[in-house]
């Protein structure tokens, strides 16, 4: 072991990697201005940004109005919104009509019960997302909350003033539909799914009649079927809810769209599955429940959830038949003089609670599809 | 055909369910055998209505100053008025008495016929058509709107007829669109539509100039114009182009439930011109001494029994509401209107004439 002094040099002192190359510099050196292009592209982007930003800081909190004085007879001034315009929001539109855009023209010393409502419907919602819950007594606690919600909106008993159904309105009519709409259509789109690959002749052709009829048709003319057209055929005297009626139209809808989606993930399947089913001697519905649904289901999360989404949104459509769900009674809102001219507030704010439960579906479900296809991650 | 409704055709064609979509089309071909409902004896509306504890009443799903519902969620508004004077007329009181149905331009007169409503007090205008092939019937005018033109001051325009070559925005597919056209072609003026669909779009695009005028009923008008930042920028020029005479509309089948209605109305003007009002009703119904003013308030005459209804229908109905006027200044006046043809007979240009209470 012969070491020359020469190869026994002492290290240079370690030195830090320049830095524009490591560190957020060197990120934005290599992302965002790499080329004299991109540095460009960078700086105008990031000047319309900080631009915009700051507009809507401004229009939305620094310059706001959140509340008017009451004029000599007791009704909002909003003079000083309308002085404000171009320059800041009136929130104060929101201030006085909240309650309104939220509850419809429930009675307003009651309207405790639809917030109740509310907040059950978004339990239920999240007992129901937690897979620990995943057992038969979900079934029982979906029973159990929708007895409570229909007693809290019905009223009529435990000292409560009963409110009939047309008095329903705002949040809780779009919560009711959509979600009476999705928990009977699913099952219903099962069933239809399996009929339509069913190798009986007649049940399968009922389930493509089924699907095509109501697929061929708008949503809007189904309502106004169901609405206009429907009373005319029922003895008189006889009247079916305005939003029963509405509402099965959207289960028969919906229930028409996610049979196709869960078809979809029907066919997905390889024959294989199904052969090995076969060959373990399951019936047909052991194969289906055990082997062919949670497969192909999972599969078509992205679908599903996309087509929930959308029918979410789609109950809005109501507006048509005069039903006063959120988005109607946002409008209803600002049809008095006094507060025309400020859609924008209220439409920002009906879109916000849109979007958080749109973006609360969606991310539930990217997490969802993560974990449940674990497996088969490629 | 006067009996003609879609509900008696539809209940004939129940047996065939398959048909259902087609029965727009069925009246041409299944009018013929429709019973005779209002052939005397048959429904009584009013103990219909006694009956269930509540009046089912068709009202405009929200329009400024004749049905909308306030902060609160409470339904307001003239035509709500109207719902709340005949729930009173018939019950006494409207505490819970009146069931609001809100009904969009299509589904209205479905409503009526199929008995979702017993009475569609939405701003409709009366027109030969409606009233003869709907199986329904206008009661009475309790509003005289027309079409006319708003236009920014500084236009400094004062009469329809100088909008020669002017752009004037007007949505579709309404009549006012019709209106407008034959209105232009009889006045020999050239005027430049710009059609847009929604109503707040076309207030934008009016404001921004893209328009010269806007045009529609002068009760929307006059809405618009008190919603704006100064309202005396703008101006409803005088002219009115169209005849827009709205009121409440009953089902065939019951002639007294719609004397009841038109009385109602009567009795509202009536109130006005011998100055009875919501204060000084109760009062005048045992001192006053003049007789009509005695049989309009029940005290003499019996006329509230000739009408299937209390004797002092009136007398409740004011005392709650108020007459005409007041109903037109709590309601209207806040959008910005004027009574103008509105006005009791008594004043000039005033059309609002009650017959005779005897």
């Amino acid at each position: 072991m012969s070491i020359t002094t020469d190869t026994m040099r002492v290290p240079a002192p370690e030195r830090l990697a320049p830095a524009l190359t490591t560190g957020w510099m060197g990120w934005a050196r290599a992302n965002l201005f790499s080329s004299w292009l991109n540095s460009i592209v960078t700086i105008a982007l990031a000047f319309f940004i900080v631009k915009y930003l700051i507009g809507f800081v401004d229009w939305a909190f620094v310059n706001a109005i959140w509340n008017v004085p009451n004029d000599a007879a007791g009704r909002p001034d909003t003079s000083s919104c309308r002085d404000n315009k171009g320059l800041g929001a009136c929130w104060a539109v929101i201030t006085e009509k909240h309650r309104f855009m939220l509850f419809g023209t429930y009675p307003y010393e009651e309207h405790w019960r639809p917030a109740l409502v509310c907040l059950l419907f978004i339990g239920l919602y999240i007992v129901s997302a937690m897979r620990r819950f995943w057992r038969k007594e979900l079934v029982l606690i979906w029973a159990a909350t929708l007895t409570v919600i229909a007693l809290l909106m019905w009223g009529g008993v435990l000292g409560m003033a009963f409110v009939p159904q047309d008095r329903w309105g705002g949040l809780p009519i779009t919560l009711i539909l959509a979600t009476f709409g999705l928990a009977f259509a699913f099952p219903l789109a099962i069933l239809v799914a399996l009929g339509r690959r069913s190798k009986l002749p007649a049940i399968k052709a009922l389930c493509v009649l089924y699907v095509e009829l109501i697929r061929g048709v708008p949503l809007i003319s189904l309502l106004f079927m169901a609405s206009v057209m429907f009373p005319l055929f029922l003895p008189e005297g006889m009247n079916i809810d305005k939003l029963l009626r509405a509402q099965i139209a959207i289960i028969l809808f919906a229930g028409a769209y996610l049979a196709e989606v869960v078809r979809g993930g029907l066919q997905a399947l390889s024959k294989g599955q199904y052969e090995a089913a076969d060959a373990l001697g399951l019936s047909y519905w052991q194969k289906t429940a055990f082997i062919i649904l949670p497969q192909a289901l999972r599969l078509v999360i992205p679908p599903l959830v996309n087509t929930f989404i959308g029918f979410f949104k789609d109950t809005s459509l109501v507006l048509i038949i005069g039903i006063f769900d959120l988005l109607t009674a946002g409008k209803t809102a600002i049809i008095e003089p006094m507060w025309q001219g400020f859609a924008v507030e209220v439409y920002v704010t009906i879109g916000l609670i849109y979007f958080v439960f749109c973006f609360a579906m969606s991310s539930y479900s990217s997490k969802l599809e993560t974990e449940l296809n674990r497996g088969r991650r490629r | 055909m006067e009996n003609f409704s879609l509900r008696h055709i539809a209940r004939g064609a129940l047996g065939a369910i398959g048909a259902a979509i087609f029965a727009l089309a069925a009246p041409a071909v299944a009018q013929t055998p429709a019973p005779a409902a209002s052939s005397g004896g048959g429904i009584n509306m009013i103990d219909t209505i006694r009956a269930r504890g509540q009046l089912l009443c068709g009202v405009n799903t929200g329009l400024a100053g004749f049905a909308q519902p306030n902060s609160q969620g409470v339904w307001v508004g003239f035509d709500v008025d109207y719902c709340r004077a005949v729930a009173i007329a018939i019950f006494g009181t409207d505490q819970n008495r009146v069931r609001y149905v809100p009904t969009t331009a299509q589904v209205r007169f479905t409503a009526l016929q199929s008995g979702e409503v017993d009475l569609l007090s939405r701003n409709t205008t009366w027109t030969l058509s409606r009233d003869t092939s709907l199986g329904l019937d206008f009661t009475a005018i309790n509003f005289y709107d027309g079409q006319g033109f708003l236009v920014k001051r500084s236009l400094n325009v004062t009469s329809a007829r100088q909008l020669d070559g002017a752009t004037i925005c007007v949505q579709p597919g309404t009549t006012t669109e019709q209106n407008l056209a034959d209105w232009a072609r009889g006045a020999r003026i050239n005027i430049r539509p710009v059609v847009i669909e929604r109503l707040e779009d076309n207030v934008a695009a009016y404001l921004a100039g893209r328009c010269d005028a806007y045009t529609t009923d002068v009760s929307g008008l006059a809405a618009i114009r008190s919603a704006q930042q100064v309202p005396n920028d703008h101006v409803i020029l005088p002219d009115v182009i169209s005849k827009e005479p709205l009121g409440a509309l009953v089902r065939h089948g019951d002639q007294r439930f719609a004397d009841l209605v038109r009385w109602v109305h009567f009795g509202l003007i009536a109130a006005e011109e011998f100055g009875v009002t919501a204060a000084n009703a109760a009062q005048l119904a045992t001192t006053d001494n003049r007789p009509e003013v005695q049989r309009i308030l029940g005290r003499t005459g019996g006329l509230g029994q000739m009408m299937g209804v209390d004797n002092a229908w009136m007398l409740n109905v004011i005392r709650t509401l108020g007459n005409y006027g007041e109903i037109f200044t709590r309601n209207l006046t806040p959008i910005g209107l004027q009574r103008g043809p509105n006005a009791l007979w008594t004043t000039p240009g005033g059309q609002q004439y009650a017959p005779p209470f005897r």
